[in-house]
């Protein structure tokens, strides 16, 4: 895959859509064959690799007993990115999320709860972008933001796999098509 | 970013203040129940107060060992802390020490109050609280593997007591040894030396098993 990539994953439920993306991120091993990023095997770049991927599964990972700023500045500390308040709250107003930095996730609407751990990809400085169903339960225009974010990023030279069923019309970077069958 | 995972259970823990208090509430009932059951035969309960404390320890720290995974695992948060760029045995080691700070620091704290009812001299509960300190961190420990092992199980809190508990022995014999030998007014020092060898231990291999167990159930 060359910089720039994108990789837009299709296919019915349960064709192993979430399992290729869990074995490119290295949570699970695969049966036979090597994932390999910059020629070596992910398994032996161990951190090296990690430090350079985003993985978002289908749950958020979003702490329900922090707000959104809690949880956007300690995702990304624990990632080795600290960011200030001030970058935060204003990526957070980015994400549509203005006057509600302070409210414990729990009290958000599923929506924006996704908004929260799609926050990330604002400050996150990696390669590789996984994304498992992030568009399930956003509406038109947090759609339209992720494929801003998503086109911004490729246009920056950077590769994103997309698990989705809903087609996103990214005018920077190639796109190609992965269908996965039962 | 061992500072950060730390502050983080922390708030957490402290947002739900509830289930902290539940398991120093559980600790102090258990303990308290023996002198009102028993009655006042004060040579009685001081030969029983270092096994009745250590075991009402063992028993409240099964009651929060559950959820140093399985609320991380549930949201999803676990999954980004596996893919965090720093080893797994790291992340496992922070959150053992947050659970000992949430879930053990308060017994280690409250047992010489909740010891006095045993008729122990000041220098006995001295003694109480020095082998608590140095033995609930081996129950964080060793429970962590417990707690990685059987994440995502049905039934997962009953099987961490089965696998852990047999575990905890050398803690509980060394740790109420100590007391007890306070009791007889002989030397504690060789079991509190035998309990801090023990602490080192479990702090060389718990942290790594944990990891790979931690890797195994999240596959």
């Amino acid at each position: 895959m060359s910089p720039g990539t994108y990789i837009q994953l299709t296919g019915p439920n349960g064709s192993g859509k979430t399992s290729l993306l869990r074995i490119l991120c290295g949570l699970l091993a695969p049966a036979e064959g090597k994932i390999k990023w910059n020629g070596a095997n992910i398994r032996s770049l161990g951190e090296e690799y990690v430090a350079d991927v985003t993985y978002l599964g289908h749950r958020h990972g979003v702490k329900e007993e922090l707000s959104a700023l809690e949880n956007l500045r300690i995702t990304n500390a624990l990632n080795g990115v600290e960011v200030s308040i001030e970058r935060a709250l204003a990526v957070l107003k980015e994400m549509g999320l203005a006057g509600r930095e302070s409210l414990p996730a729990r009290l958000l609407s599923e929506g924006q709860r996704r908004r929260v751990g799609l926050a990330r990809l604002l400050v996150c400085n990696t390669k590789l972008w996984l994304l498992d169903e992030v568009l399930t339960s956003l509406d038109k225009g947090a759609v339209a933001l992720v494929r801003s974010l998503i086109e911004n990023h490729l246009t920056g030279g950077g590769i994103a796999i997309v698990a989705t069923h809903q087609e996103l019309e990214l005018s920077a970077g190639h796109t190609k098509r992965l269908e996965l069958t039962t | 970013m061992l500072r950060w995972l730390v502050w983080r259970d922390l708030m957490l823990a402290w947002r739900r203040r509830a289930d902290m208090l539940s398991t120093v509430f559980f600790f102090v009932i258990v303990v308290s129940l023996f002198p009102l059951g028993i009655g006042p035969e004060t040579q009685l309960l001081r030969t029983i107060a270092p096994g009745v404390v250590w075991v009402a320890a063992l028993l409240a720290s099964m009651l929060s060992l559950g959820r140093m995974f399985a609320n991380d695992y549930h949201d999803g948060t676990l999954e980004q802390l596996l893919l965090t760029p720093q080893p797994l045995f790291l992340v496992v080691l922070g959150k053992t020490l947050a659970h000992w700070i949430i879930a053990e620091v308060p017994l280690v704290l409250i047992a010489p109050l909740v010891g006095v009812q045993f008729d122990l001299s000041s220098e006995t509960l001295r003694i109480l609280f020095v082998s608590l300190l140095l033995g609930t961190p081996v129950l964080s420990l060793i429970g962590s593997v417990g707690a990685a092992l059987t994440l995502g199980l049905r039934g997962g809190g009953v099987l961490i007591s089965i696998l852990v508990l047999p575990l905890y022995i050398p803690a509980l014999i060394f740790g109420s040894g100590a007391v007890e030998a306070s009791i007889m007014g002989t030397s504690p020092a060789p079991h509190i030396y035998l309990l801090g060898a023990f602490a080192i231990v479990s702090l060389l291999f718990s942290p790594w098993a944990a990891a790979a167990a931690l890797r195994i159930s999240l596959e």
